[in-house]
């Protein structure tokens, strides 16, 4: 194991996000101001509980879940499209470093980066709402899990993409819906019996129901269920990610 | 002593089927400056690509140091700087941290003593502090230069290193390459030109599409290379060479038909003039008169135009 090679490219990554701080955290922390001004009070006005929990913090964890998910992506897919359009993946490439080591250097740093990016949408919602944490452990698990594996998921987007505009439109088109329809700002208990079945089809679904459940114990499927789902989809994206460096797809010619 | 780089065998076909190194077979000694001498789009690239890993080979054998490229990969790209053709360099980063980079990411602990050594051998130590966007191309090929020797390789490789580049920058950086040579390190440089291979090189090899045509010592080379033949067809065949002619040089050739003069064309102005005011005062005719170089010579002005 080259562990210096790693922890190199995790600094190195990391300090782009520190260099620019302001502009990494004030963006998630505008929008989460948003949400609170539309969702929780414009539709908090009428909706004042759901579960027993009132409806500005029901939907804290799913505003952290938004954030995480497209931070994750975005951080990822940006981490390693750059070099690719720079050229300087060749360094990479020509360095005693495995495929593996190179996967953990730059996903573990776009996922460290929306987890801290997640807490501090956790820490902006306290301001608006009361919020408690009934299982921590298990919100950082989830929080963890899904930084991960999103962040893998944007790191398999920065290697397929070949323009800024294909960086884009995958959390655009796929990611963004799916975080909406997956019970961001509600239960999917209150939909129609037809779109609750669809929306079991949504792997957002899990990772949301799961957070909430750590913060509120309430969920819309089994907490093991949730973990389960999660676990999967990270092992989809692990797959995906070996298939591409033994392939070298998109890396080496 | 093996070779500190093997290959043979190696072939290299690109996915849009180009084939672009067909079995290639070289061996380079410790020590050695090597260069690889051939135009645009011979393959000296992806030969150097292959050998570090950023592009995968088609078939073939390829040892660094004895190490398989591929399986012993961590053994092999250790040993490795690799300076490439293209200023590939992010841009927004710093000299200092742009170059200590290199050195942790090959897995060695951060040394700033070397690095600092490094970079004022490379007179970049007044602008290690500066954003490499603000630096001038040569000053950014100082910097490829620094962060390939920032893990201390035993095998630098030079792609072009001389494309683009000052009359300051080219003698500060064979400055460098005579130390490192110094010190064991093997160099192989690609270029197109021959004057730089001829000055630098301990041998040569040359590639021509896909294929290398010759590895020679660089002397050798040389000689073949300057190998010219000035022949003066006569009007009568000769027996033989006439006093007044003698102390040219001159030979006689296809059964007295010609007169035929060597000379190295690369060093050498040969007296044409004096040669044909010396066959007009013995009174020898001539109906033509000719120069032809080596094949080889063909090869090259065929680089040189490039
Ligand atoms: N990724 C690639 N896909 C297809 N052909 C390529 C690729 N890279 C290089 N080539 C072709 O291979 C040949 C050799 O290229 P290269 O090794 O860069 O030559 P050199 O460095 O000697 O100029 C060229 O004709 C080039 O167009
Ligand atoms: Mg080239």
């Amino acid at each position: 194991m080259n562990w210096r090679g790693v922890s190199t490219i995790f600094v190195y990554e990391m300090k782009r996000f520190f260099r620019t701080l302001f502009q990494s955290l004030i963006s998630p922390v505008i929008s989460t101001t948003l949400y609170f001004v539309v969702f929780g009070s414009a539709i908090g006005g009428r909706i004042t509980q759901i579960d027993g929990v009132s409806y500005g913090a029901f939907i804290v964890p799913g505003m952290i879940m938004l954030s995480l998910l497209t931070q994750s992506i975005s951080n990822a897919s940006f981490g390693i499209y750059f070099p690719r359009f720079s050229g300087t993946i060749y360094e990479y490439l020509s360095a005693p470093v495995s495929a593996m080591e190179m996967v953990m250097g730059f996903v573990g740093a776009a996922a460290a980066k929306s987890v801290l990016i997640g807490l501090v949408i956790l820490a902006t919602s306290t301001l608006f709402v009361s919020v408690s944490i009934m299982h921590p452990f298990w919100m950082m698990l989830f929080l963890v899990l899904t930084a991960v594996t999103f962040s893998l998921f944007g790191f398999i987007i920065g290697l397929w993409a070949d323009g800024f505009e294909k960086l884009q439109i995958i959390p655009l088109l796929i990611v963004t819906p799916l975080t909406f329809l997956g019970g961001s700002f509600y239960s999917i208990r209150v939909l129609p019996p037809f779109w609750q079945q669809v929306s079991y089809f949504n792997p957002v679904v899990y990772l949301i129901s799961g957070f909430r459940w750590a913060f509120y114990e309430v969920s819309d499927v089994s907490l093991y269920v949730s973990l389960g789902m999660t676990c999967v989809f990270m092992a989809v994206c692990l797959l995906a990610v070996g298939w591409i460096f033994r392939t070298g797809y998109r890396l080496k010619t | 002593m093996p070779p500190i780089i093997h290959v043979a065998g190696l072939s290299k076909t690109y996915s849009s089927g180009f084939s672009a190194l067909k079995n290639i077979k070289l061996d380079i000694g410790q020590g050695e400056i090597f260069a690889l001498l051939g135009p645009n789009g011979a393959g000296k690239t992806t030969l150097i690509s292959i050998l570090c890993g950023i592009v995968t080979k088609s078939s073939g054998t390829a040892l660094v140091g004895g190490h398989d490229i591929e399986r012993e990969f961590r053994a092999t790209r250790r040993m490795i700087g690799l300076v490439p053709q293209e200023l590939h360099l992010s841009i927004f980063e710093k000299v200092w941290d742009a170059v200590s980079f290199s050195r942790t990411l090959f897995g060695l602990p951060r040394n700033d003593g070397q690095i600092e050594l490094i970079l004022k051998e490379l007179s970049l130590w007044d602008k290690r502090n500066d954003k490499i966007m603000a630096l001038s191309g040569g000053m950014k090929r100082r910097v490829l230069i620094a962060k390939a020797l920032a893990h201390e390789p035993k095998v630098l490789f030079l792609d072009e290193p001389t494309a683009g580049v000052d009359v300051e920058l080219r003698k500060d950086m064979w400055n460098v390459v005579r130390g490192l040579r110094e010190n064991g390190v093997t160099i192989i440089l690609t270029t197109h030109y021959i004057e730089e291979a001829e000055e630098m090189a301990d041998r040569v090899g040359v590639i021509n599409k896909g294929e290398l045509i010759l590895v020679e010592d660089k002397k050798t080379l040389m000689e073949k290379l300057g190998q010219k033949r000035l022949s003066i067809l006569l009007d009568q065949p000769l027996s033989t060479l006439p006093k007044k002619l003698q102390g040219h040089g001159l030979e006689i050739a296809d059964g007295g038909k010609q007169l035929q003069y060597r000379y190295d064309g690369r060093h050498q102005k040969p007296d044409i003039a004096g040669l044909l005011r010396g066959l007009d005062a013995a009174k020898i005719g001539y109906h033509d008169v000719a120069t032809t170089q080596s094949s080889l010579e063909e090869i090259f002005l065929g680089l040189v135009k490039q």
